[in-house]
Parts: C-alpha cells; sequence; structure tokens
C-alpha cells in the first residue's frame, strides 16, 4: 500500500538523520536540502540511494537536482510509489 | 611419418605477490594551491574529498621517472633479477605517446628487455587488471615473474578550472612483482565494464578534436555524482562477489584498499560492505590524492611501511573508474 505524504516525510527524515545527523523534527516540507539544512551534493546521492531502497522507487540521477526541497522529494516519492 | 607432440606450458599452480614499490610526486600541492580557479576553499576540499595536500611531479619529474623508481624498489625487495621478469604490464592513461607502448620503455630502462611489455587502458581499474593479468601468466607458466605497474601523471591532463575531478588528481606510480607460490596469494579476480556510462568520466576531447582545432588541451572531467552512486552502490556488490568468489569473509581481512578516489566513496563503500573495525581502511588519498591507476599499489604500499598491516594478511583490492570498468580481488599483503 501506498505511504501517505507525512509518512514518507518520516521515513525520509529518518535517512536523512542517519547520513547526516540533522534531528529529524528539523526536516520540514518547505526546507531547502543545500540552504537549510546543509546537505552537500554526495550525501544528497547517498540519501537518494537510501531512499530508492527505503520506498522502493527510482530516482533518476538527472531528477535529484530538481529535488530542492523537502517537499519535492516527499512529492516525487509520493507520486512514484 | 607420426606427427610430434606439441610442448605446452606447464602450469604453476599458485602466485602470489612478492613486493610493491611506490614513488609519489616530487611536490606537495596544498588545496590553497588550488581553490583559486575553481572559486574553492581548503574546508570546501577536505569535506568534499578528504584530501588535505596531494603529491603531484614537478616539470622535471616524468611519468617515467616515476615508473623506473617505483620498478626498481619492487624488483630488489623481491630479490629477483630484472632479467627474470617475463612480462612487464603498464597500466595507464597518461603516457604522452599513442604509440609506443610506455611498458616497452620501461622494459629496458629497469633491464628486463626483452621481456614482452605491453600497456593497459583501464584507468582506476588498471592495477586490479594488471594483477588478474600477472596472475594468469605466472600460473599458466608464460612467465615466471612479471612486473605490473599502475603510473600516472594526471597533472599533464588536468584543468586548474574544473571543478569536478581535477583538483583531486595527483602524480605517481606503484609497482608489483607477481610470480609463483606454493600457497593461494591472489583470488580469483571479479572484473568487468560497463560501456553504457562511457562518457561518465574521460578525457574532455580526442586527439583529432584538438587536430581539428575544435578543442583545447584535452583533460579529465567527470559526471561526479553518478560515478559517485556507481562507486559505492554497484561496486559494493563487486566487493561482496570477490570476497564470495575468494572463499572469505570481510571479518577474514586484515585491509581495506580501495581504488583512492575520494574519501566520501572508500568510506560510504566501507560502510555498505560492513567493514569491521579491525579491518585496516586504506585513506592514501588524503595526502597523495586520486593518482588512478597507481593508487592502490600506492595505498597498500604505505600501509606496509607504516606498520598497519602485516605482510602475510588478506586485502580486498577493487578498482573502479573511467569505462566504467572495475576490477576486484584479494591478495596476500606481500
Amino acid at each position: 500500500m501506498a505511504l501517505s505524504q507525512n509518512e514518507v516525510l518520516a521515513g525520509l527524515a529518518e535517512i536523512v538523520n542517519d547520513e547526516t545527523g540533522i534531528a529529524t523534527e528539523a526536516v520540514q516540507l518547505e526546507k531547502s536540502f543545500t540552504d537549510d539544512l546543509d546537505i552537500d551534493s554526495i550525501s544528497m546521492m547517498t540519501i537518494v540511494v537510501n531512499a530508492e531502497d527505503k520506498f522502493g522507487v527510482k530516482i533518476p540521477d538527472e531528477e535529484v537536482k530538481n529535488l530542492i526541497t523537502v517537499a519535492d522529494a516527499v512529492n516525487f516519492i509520493t507520486n512514484a510509489q | 611419418m607420426s606427427q610430434p607432440t606439441l610442448n605446452q606450458y606447464e602450469t604453476v599452480k599458485y602466485s602470489r605477490i612478492y613486493s610493491l614499490g611506490a614513488t609519489r610526486g616530487d611536490l606537495t600541492v596544498t588545496n590553497d594551491d588550488i581553490a583559486g580557479p575553481i572559486d574553492s576553499s581548503d574546508e570546501w576540499i577536505r569535506q568534499r574529498t578528504g584530501i588535505i595536500t596531494r603529491k603531484r611531479a614537478s616539470k622535471d619529474l616524468s611519468l617515467m621517472d616515476m615508473a623506473v623508481s617505483a620498478s626498481n624498489e619492487a624488483i630488489a625487495k623481491a630479490g629477483i633479477q630484472a632479467s627474470e621478469i617475463g612480462a612487464v604490464i603498464f597500466s595507464t592513461i597518461t603516457h604522452p605517446h599513442q604509440t609506443p607502448s610506455a611498458a616497452a620503455l620501461l622494459a629496458d630502462k629497469i633491464g628486463a628487455n626483452p621481456a614482452p611489455a605491453f600497456d593497459i587502458s583501464a584507468a582506476c581499474a588498471g592495477y586490479c587488471y594488471g594483477i588478474a593479468q600477472a596472475d594468469a601468466l605466472v600460473r599458466s607458466g608464460v612467465a615466471k615473474y612479471v612486473l605490473v605497474i599502475g603510473g600516472e601523471k594526471l597533472s599533464d591532463f588536468i584543468d586548474p578550472t574544473d571543478r569536478t575531478i581535477s583538483f583531486l588528481l595527483g602524480d605517481g606510480a606503484g609497482a608489483a612483482i607477481v610470480g609463483p607460490s606454493d600457497t593461494p596469494g591472489i583470488s580469483p579476480t571479479v572484473w568487468g565494464s560497463d560501456g553504457s556510462h562511457w562518457d561518465a568520466v574521460g578525457m574532455s576531447a580526442s586527439l583529432l578534436e584538438l587536430r581539428d582545432g575544435t578543442a583545447n588541451w584535452p583533460t579529465l572531467r567527470q559526471e561526479g555524482l553518478t560515478v559517485f552512486k556507481w562507486a559505492v552502490w554497484e561496486m559494493v556488490k563487486v566487493a561482496r562477489q570477490a570476497l564470495e568468489v575468494a572463499g572469505i569473509k570481510v571479518e577474514d581481512l586484515a585491509a581495506l584498499v580501495t581504488h583512492q578516489a575520494n574519501i566520501r566513496i572508500i568510506d560510504e563503500l566501507a560502510k555498505q560492505l560492513e567493514v569491521p573495525e579491525h579491518v585496516v581502511i586504506a585513506r592514501d588519498i588524503v595526502y597523495t590524492g586520486n593518482t588512478s591507476a597507481a593508487s592502490i599499489p600506492l595505498a597498500m604500499h604505505a600501509l606496509l611501511e607504516s606498520g598497519e598491516v602485516k605482510s602475510g594478511g588478506l586485502a580486498l583490492e577493487i578498482g573502479f573508474g573511467a569505462g566504467l570498468a572495475f576490477g576486484a580481488q584479494v591478495v596476500v599483503l606481500p
């Protein structure tokens, strides 16, 4: 069964926490991965791969640059399920 | 009249690495030295790559100079004569001649003439490709001793304004002597290529484009994130397969010696492979930089010289890079 947006957000926050140590509650929809959360491109790719694994979706390399905010990632994953 | 029976090579059961030799560039280049043209900083480069300094060769120190020095060290440590070398395999992407090979000149310079000599173009996987071929040549009886060398003067092929790979790169040469053994010393190699990503790492232009004036001097480029993803999550599968065909488990290793591409790749690969704490992870990149085909023998040599690992332990070596090409094997440390 497809996960809700809130469930995807919670799962994504755990992945971000595991990779960067950023508190899960700081991973909010309006936050920018780069500007607000200070996540660099290499960590972002690690998060993407772990998200693909966790949510069973495929996020193409060329799509990663379009995932500016947490909401972008959550929406992409929610729609791709 | 009966037909005579042909002689064929008599095979040898096992092979091993006898010794290593290492030569790095003579210049120490800091992050501050190169940060300006890429609008970067020491902190940014350390965080993204783990590199604090990289070794580069001055104008008067050639790729061949470094290769000769590393080879002579390996030959001396192996306790053999250069004249006993039955093949010279030189892995490089920075020999500045399309032909003749770097290997033939090296063989002559070290006293191994007239050994068969040839170059390999497998970039950062080249050393593992070379060990695979040396193992096969020794065990098939074709050559008693084989010199494998990974050597690069990458600084001849960098663009100071390139933010994708140039700032990672260093110069050096690492050599190994492979010969017959009473016990297994080199596992089966897991190797291959994926030309569907031929453009992911490589030169910015061809020599023909340079000739025709449609391109400047070709330099190295990469699609960093694509390569990072492949180098970790595809290579961990190759690493696991290499352990499996070697018949060992990751906890049996004394060392993990990956291609020194980027500390983030090395650390993530080790994490995904679930490498236990007692296994020493080679991080020669911190002070040497990424030296492509030379990086694995340089890193292994450094671990042995520092005493962090001991002769006789098992090391998983895995190379990966342009092609995309990859190779991995478990070896007994010389």
